[in-house]
């Protein structure tokens, strides 16, 4: 087809690949929020509810009232709190993992809704038909909840179409792990959204393992953040384990995406402390190392020490943990007491019918 | 179980108890050991030895090379073991469990299963893709499935499963050494020992069991050979993997003289013997975890019904999962059991 005595190379084709083109737009670099007393406080309550949370759903599930598989988000309290503070319950939407107590209870669904789904009963949010991993709410708009590694972060591109074309002015957040981030899906959904400059907020939980494996031992480019650069999606690399620092880079997030700039992608540098899953022996890291973070870098220590420099008292928090210990325990025996759904709930929702 | 004739191992060669992990694990390390070719990658198989502890051991006895982690990128997994098999090497790729073996999927049909017919038998992928599967642990709808019946749909893959630590290392290995891609699916709730059906009652460990007793070398069981894990005159019972289990212990507590087939591979299926056996009883049963409608099951129903027509005297009977997703609560109420077989075995019986 070509005409090969008159065709020219297309114009510069012939000239070295361009250094990265340092004139695109980016983000401005975050500032660490500065909240006032009470939204400091709301914070930390809220890390400590799912704190106390988890430690109980750990309770149950080694008394055998929690089965199967069971992910605790201990000691990433501060990513899905600070994080999920700069968004609007049931105008933003929210998308992540198996691991997602944590951003259940930040984005104000029930504890005992939770806990009793986690015990697969009647009552729970799912009405003991998704257990742990997979949990929704339409209400607040959380969108789940998936066990299957990567899955999400398609589905969560697809609601962000949605807000676009709905033009709702909400954003999509899609949270996915370090391991995920190795999922081809993951880089089909980049391509899209920017390329559809769709409202959402890629989030990479890089608490630095996935499963036994860790980062530098899975990743070519263990800076996650840069993982978004071919598809022109800029990156901001997050502390993850000081609360006011994700509140302040997820306001540079929101504000980025809600002017119509398209997907931007956070990595947010976190930990777990407990195992991967309740049946992880955890033979592949040290305890001194998780117990170096635990002493250096929790993230409710930190918002602790922050609280007192701002006057609260060890005694006003302690009334709070009082309080918080309450709401839990009430969630467990609420989710303890709860019946298990009835046989015929096996054969409904599978599809539109019974059939 | 007393009088199940399992595989009594007729070989001098020195043998040891093993679960079916370490019976597997030992396949490997045997197959290693022979062929430079054999290589072992998957999610968190290497430094870890895996989260069943299939591959313990191996990283460190044959090195990085050779066992070694991938990402968590199951599409890339089977792809690059299409690639690597093509050019002469033989990987056992590790899906961590059988429910995200989906993301794979495409690789597995589009191209392991299609390179030698497409190529005219130029380029294979002699590759055996091991995955826990199953229900039985609790594990909801992402730990628990049964999709063999994907895969025997595929023309051009082999799927074996394997019901004791005996057949797991002896399938493994013709598996390995096939030239064929194959789903080697294992059975994860008799991992540690076999099991009967009562969740309610003392879990057993496969010390016990005849099969349980396993030969530290070398040796092959071919693929496309049923097990007649029990010989009898009142029906054919056909069933595979941890339900080889669940229907001995069934028979056994209600006195049915029944003849149990353990199908060991799928494809290729060891349909003379099936024939031989329902031909003799005139009544066939199948039973399997997976879901009913397009179950393998129904092939087997089908095929059962085109060669044993005439000497059929009840219609055939299947006890499967129900069509469902597999459920988190219930789990018992799906999983067919003692008591579904139990209805079943009283209809067949009656007519
Ligand atoms: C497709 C798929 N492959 C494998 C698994 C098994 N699996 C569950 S979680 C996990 C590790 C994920 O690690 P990461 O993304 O870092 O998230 P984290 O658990 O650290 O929150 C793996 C391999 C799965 N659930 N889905
Ligand atoms: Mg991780």
């Amino acid at each position: 087809m070509a005409r090969a005595s008159t065709a020219k190379p297309a114009k510069g084709a012939a000239k070295p690949t361009p250094a990265p083109a340092s004139n695109r737009e980016r983000p401005a670099e975050p500032v660490r929020y500065e909240a006032s007393k009470d939204e400091l406080m709301a914070f930390y309550r809220e890390m400590l509810l799912i704190r106390r949370f988890e430690e109980k759903a750990g309770q149950l599930y080694g008394l055998g009232l929690i089965g199967g598989f069971c992910h605790l988000y201990i000691g990433q309290e501060a990513v899905a709190v600070g994080l999920q503070s700069a968004l609007e319950v049931g105008k933003d939407s929210v998308i992540t993992g198996y691991r997602d107590h944590g951003h259940m209870l930040a984005y104000g669904i029930a504890p005992k809704l939770i806990m009793a789904e986690l015990t697969g009963r009647e009552a729970g949010i799912s009405r003991g038909k998704g257990g742990s991993m997979h949990m929704f709410s339409v209400e607040h708009k959380f969108y789940g909840g998936h066990g299957i590694v990567g899955a999400q972060v398609s589905l969560g591109t697809g609601l962000a179409f949605k807000h676009k074309y709905a033009n709702d002015g909400g954003v999509a957040m899609a949270y996915f792990g370090d391991g995920a981030s190795n999922q081809g899906q993951v880089y089909e959904s980049f391509n899209m959204a920017e390329l559809w400059k769709l409202p959402i907020i890629f989030v990479i939980e890089n608490n630095q393992y996935a499963m036994g494996t860790s980062v530098n031992r899975s990743s070519a480019e263990d800076q996650l953040y840069k993982r978004g650069e071919s598809f022109r999606i800029p990156g901001l690399q997050v502390d993850g384990m000081d609360v006011l620092a994700v509140r302040g880079a997820a306001n540079t997030a929101v504000e980025w995406v809600r002017a119509g700039k398209g997907p931007i992608l956070l990595e947010l540098k976190t930990y777990r402390y407990r195992g991967h899953s309740m049946s992880d022996p955890a033979k592949y890291r040290s305890r001194d190392e998780v117990q170096a973070v635990r002493d250096k870098s929790d993230p409710i220590e930190h918002a602790k020490r922050d609280l007192e420099a701002l006057g609260v008292t060890e005694a006003d928090l302690k009334d709070l943990d009082k309080e918080i210990r309450k709401i839990v325990s009430e969630a467990a025996d609420f989710a303890e007491s709860s019946p298990e759904p009835g046989l015929a709930e096996l054969y409904t929702d599978v599809l539109v019918d019974t059939y | 179980m007393s009088d199940i004739t399992e595989n009594p191992v007729e070989t001098a060669e020195p043998t040891t108890r093993m679960n079916m992990i370490q019976a597997i694990n030992s396949a490997m390390d045997v197959m290693m050991a022979r062929d430079p070719d054999v290589i072992v990658m998957g999610e968190d198989v290497g430094y870890f030895g895996g989260v069943f502890r299939a591959t313990a051991g191996l990283q460190k006895k044959y090195g990085k090379r050779r066992v070694f982690d991938t990402p968590i990128t199951e599409c890339g997994i089977i792809g690059v073991a299409v690639g690597m098999g093509a050019y002469g090497l033989r990987p056992v790729p590790e899906i961590q469990f059988a429910d995200y073996i989906y993301p794979a999927l495409d690789q597995l049909v589009s191209e392991a299963a299609r390179l030698r017919y497409r190529s005219a038998g130029e380029f294979i992928a002699p590759m055996t893709v091991r995955s826990p599967f199953g229900g039985g642990i609790f594990g909801g709808q992402t730990h628990s499935q049964s999709p063999e019946g994907i895969f025997t749909h595929v023309s051009g893959v082999k799927t074996v499963i394997p019901s004791t630590p005996y057949d797991a290392k002896g399938l493994l290995i013709a598996a390995i050494e096939d030239n064929d891609p194959t789903i080697f699916f294992e059975p994860k709730r008799i991992y540690n020992g076999p099991f009967d059906g009562h969740y309610d009652r003392p879990a057993r460990n496969w010390s016990a069991h005849p099969a349980g007793e396993v030969p530290e070398g070398y040796y092959r069981i071919p693929l496309g050979k049923a097990n007649v894990v029990r010989a009898g005159q009142a029906l054919t019972i056909l069933c595979y993997g941890a339900m080889v289990h669940v229907v001995a212990a069934t028979i056994e507590e209600l006195g049915v003289d029944a003849e149990i087939i353990d199908l060991r591979t799928l494809v290729p299926l060891d349909i003379e013997t099936i024939e031989a056996s329902v031909k003799k009883t005139g009544r066939c049963m199948i039973v399997h975890e997976a879901t009913r409608t397009s179950g393998f099951g129904a092939e087997l129903s089908a095929l059962v019904q085109e060669r044993c027509f005439y000497h059929l005297e009840a219609p055939i009977e299947r006890v499967t999962g129900f069509d469902t997703p597999y459920p988190h609560s219930l789990e018992w109420a799906y999983f067919p059991g003692p008591v579904r077989i139990a209805e079943a075995l009283k209809k067949i019986m009656k007519e």
